[in-house]
């Protein structure tokens, strides 16, 4: 590191804002993941916040816990059984008809219940849309600190939560403390962390929690939910392998070869914004910053400069190989495999090398 | 029927650079520029208004300076443009942000007529929070519907809305009823261009400016730094990362012998993925 880097980051000019927890907060014990769960099914980056939460609190010296909303019993059971073996020591469940859908009142008035009841110190969700429509209601009515769209979640010298966030762009990381106010929230982006491992059996303690609120009283009704029927953004966010290209690709047309190699390597495809700007992808398909986060175990780029926009969504990926004509190229600053070609002669090549050895390699095996 | 839509003045993030020895940003001579985002909110609401009457309002916190967003909005024919500007609303985190907009938002129901829809984006391209929209809804007690790609209904007498909004894996269909808060999802209309007569009454148009105290508010502790619960700790650019790129290029290969070396130098940095490869992949 030089000197230059050493030295202590530009503040924001808040600096002197010193801890002073307000007595009536000190209770406050525990990090909270909400767990986001349609029809028992759990979003996976509840498990990632789970993960993470875990660190946090093993830190803290305190307990880990999952709020499971939902309408049915034995669903949230189940639900809850799932939270235990990835880590979580508690689980706090709402069972009610009213929650069968996600509707903003709703879930608000539970979240906010349980945390006046049972006083988290830390309270974490995805930033879904589900996660964020949520999270900023509850933060709201909480009054208290919200920070978005997490990269990384600590906790500093004095025990509260630093939570660091892209900010301007994605040109800049900052680190927030919520050091006043209680709970200190956050969300965390899909595949920003990584699942951590199940362990089978491990189980927890349940406590259940009423809502508290008639179906009348809710006056926000579902009258139809459509699912997608191609959920081309899971499976983006969730690939193994993932191929994109950028601008240096020059056209639609030539768009095609990053197309032809996913489809040799049973990959997704995907680009940088300006591909959905010009209509060659769908937005789904874009990967970074306004995009998806993607964390796969190999990344072919090719013919993408590497902005940050775009760097921030790929950071998490095993393997990136970037394919560009300049050797200047940002994205060779986090690539871990460079190659410096034409990608419109290269792609074709590698496509043919892929198969010939997959090929060969599938039968000998 | 009154319809205010809250937007924010960004710098074009697109123009941003950050000094390479300060790590500060360099904000000089970067153009300001409506959010993106804000634009649909704009539009939908200019939409709302044709189709069922009454006025559209624009509000924006910000420095004097953001009167430039406002004119802007008023060029696409918006009816009155509303300034929230005071020093106290400095350094703003979420919370207090909307605590100052939602004041505001008083003040204009009860100069102008209480607001039945009030419009935000998704988020801003600055803050990325998507977090103002609901705060402003929980201040309000504004029934909530975030990312909503369509309005579907819209019923002024019995007080009535339908929209389609996005939810997780699909499109959620809600009923509900006004007074709303609609934050507006990206790509789902197009802003329109004003009329020239908008364009002539936007420069001569006087804009509504409010100090925190004309907007009513007298708990100034509630505002800015003072209100904000989170707090900026540092600011720094991302870390470089310690493993430099392997370059996989030789001036005299061939693409095929490039491709080969490639596929060589991914097998054997990651070997397991070869095996996965041959059992996931789509085959020959
Ligand atoms: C608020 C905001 C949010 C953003 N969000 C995102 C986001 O989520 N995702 C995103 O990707 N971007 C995002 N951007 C845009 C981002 O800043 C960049 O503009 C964008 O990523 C650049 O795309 P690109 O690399 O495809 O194009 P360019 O920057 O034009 O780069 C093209 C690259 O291709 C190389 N090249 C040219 N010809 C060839 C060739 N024949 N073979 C190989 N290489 C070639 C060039 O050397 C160059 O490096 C965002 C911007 C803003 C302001």
């Amino acid at each position: 590191m030089t000197e230059a880097e050493k030295k202590p980051p530009a503040s924001s000019g808040r600096a002197g804002t010193r801890k002073e927890l307000p007595e009536h907060f000190k209770a406050y014990k525990n990090v909270w993941v909400v767990i986001e769960s349609e029809m028992g099914a759990i979003h996976p980056v509840s498990l990632e916040l789970l993960g993470e939460g875990r660190k946090l609190a093993d830190k803290r010296g305190v307990e880990l816990a999952g709020v499971v909303l939902g309408s049915d019993r034995a669903t949230n059971a189940a639900v809850a059984a799932a939270i235990f073996e990835h880590g979580a020591d508690r689980a706090y469940i709402v069972a009610d008809p009213a929650l069968e859908h996600y509707r903003n009142e709703a879930y608000t008035k539970a979240v906010t219940d349980i945390v006046n009841t049972y006083k988290p110190e830390i309270l974490l969700l995805g930033a879904t849309n589900l996660g964020r429509d949520l999270a900023g209601s509850v933060a709201t009515t909480l009054l208290t600190g919200l920070t978005a769209d997490c990269t990384e979640l600590a906790i500093d010298e004095e025990g509260s939560l630093a939570a660091t966030r892209p900010t301007f762009g994605g040109s800049l990381l900052c680190t927030i403390l919520t050091l006043n106010y209680r709970p200190q929230m956050a969300t965390v982006r899909p595949r920003v962390f990584a699942l951590p491992a199940r362990e089978p059996g491990r189980t927890g303690q349940i406590i259940e929690h009423p809502l508290n609120l008639a179906e009348d009283d809710i006056i926000t009704k579902v009258v139809q939910f459509v699912a997608d029927r191609h959920s081309d953004e899971v499976q983006l966010a969730y690939a193994d392998i993932v191929v994109a290209g950028g601008l240096g690709l020059r056209s639609m047309e030539n768009f095609q070869l990053v197309k032809n190699l996913a489809a040799v390597l049973g990959a997704e495809y995907g680009g940088s914004r300006p591909l959905v700007q010009k209509g060659w992808i769908s937005s789904d398909r874009q990967i970074g910053q306004t995009g998806k986060t993607i964390r796969p175990k190999l990344y072919i780029a090719a013919g993408i400069s590497g902005a940050i926009q775009h760097r921030v969504g790929v950071e998490g990926a095993d393997t990136i190989l970037a394919i560009n004509t300049d050797p200047n190229a940002p994205i060779f600053q986090f690539a871990h495999l460079g190659v410096i070609a034409d990608a419109i002669e290269f792609l074709p090549a590698l496509t043919e090398v892929f198969r010939a050895r997959l090929a060969v390699n599938r039968l000998a095996s | 029927m009154h319809i205010v839509v809250c937007i924010k003045q960004v710098p074009d993030s697109a123009q941003i650079r950050v000094h390479p020895v300060t790590n500060t940003i360099m904000r000089q001579g970067v153009p300001t520029i409506i959010n993106p985002y804000d634009l649909f909110a704009v539009e939908e609401a200019l939409r709302m208004r044709d189709k069922v009457g009454g006025t559209v309002t624009v509000l924006t916190m910000g420095p004097q300076a953001a009167e430039d967003a406002l004119r802007r909005a008023l060029t696409f024919g918006v009816d009155r443009a509303v300034l929230l500007t005071d020093r106290a609303f400095a350094g703003s985190d979420t919370l207090a942000t909307s605590f100052a907009l939602a004041a505001a938002l008083s003040k204009i129901g009860r100069e102008f007529g209480e607001p039945r829809v009030v419009f935000t984006g998704k988020q801003t391209i600055d803050g990325d929070t998507a977090q103002v929209g609901p705060g402003i809804a929980k201040r309000l007690k504004l029934n909530q519907l975030t990312y909503v790609a369509k309005i579907v209904a819209i019923k002024p007498a019995e007080g009535e809305i339908v929209v389609e909004r996005r939810a997780e894996g699909g499109m959620q269909t809600l009923s509900t009823k006004l007074p709303v808060l609609i934050t507006m999802l990206e790509g789902t209309n197009e802003i329109r261009r004003g009329t020239i007569d908008d364009a002539l009454r936007a420069s001569r148009q006087e804009i509504v400016t409010w100090s925190a105290a004309d907007a009513g508010i007298t708990e100034v502790a509630k505002c800015g730094l003072k209100g904000s619960p989170t707090i900026v700790k540092k600011v720094f650019a991302p870390p470089p990362r310690a493993e430099k790129a392997l370059q996989i290029a030789t001036a005299d290969q061939s693409m095929e012998e490039l491709a080969e070396a490639t596929t060589k130098a991914i097998f054997k940095r990651r070997p397991k993925l070869e095996e996965d490869l041959i059992r996931f992949s789509a085959g020959p």
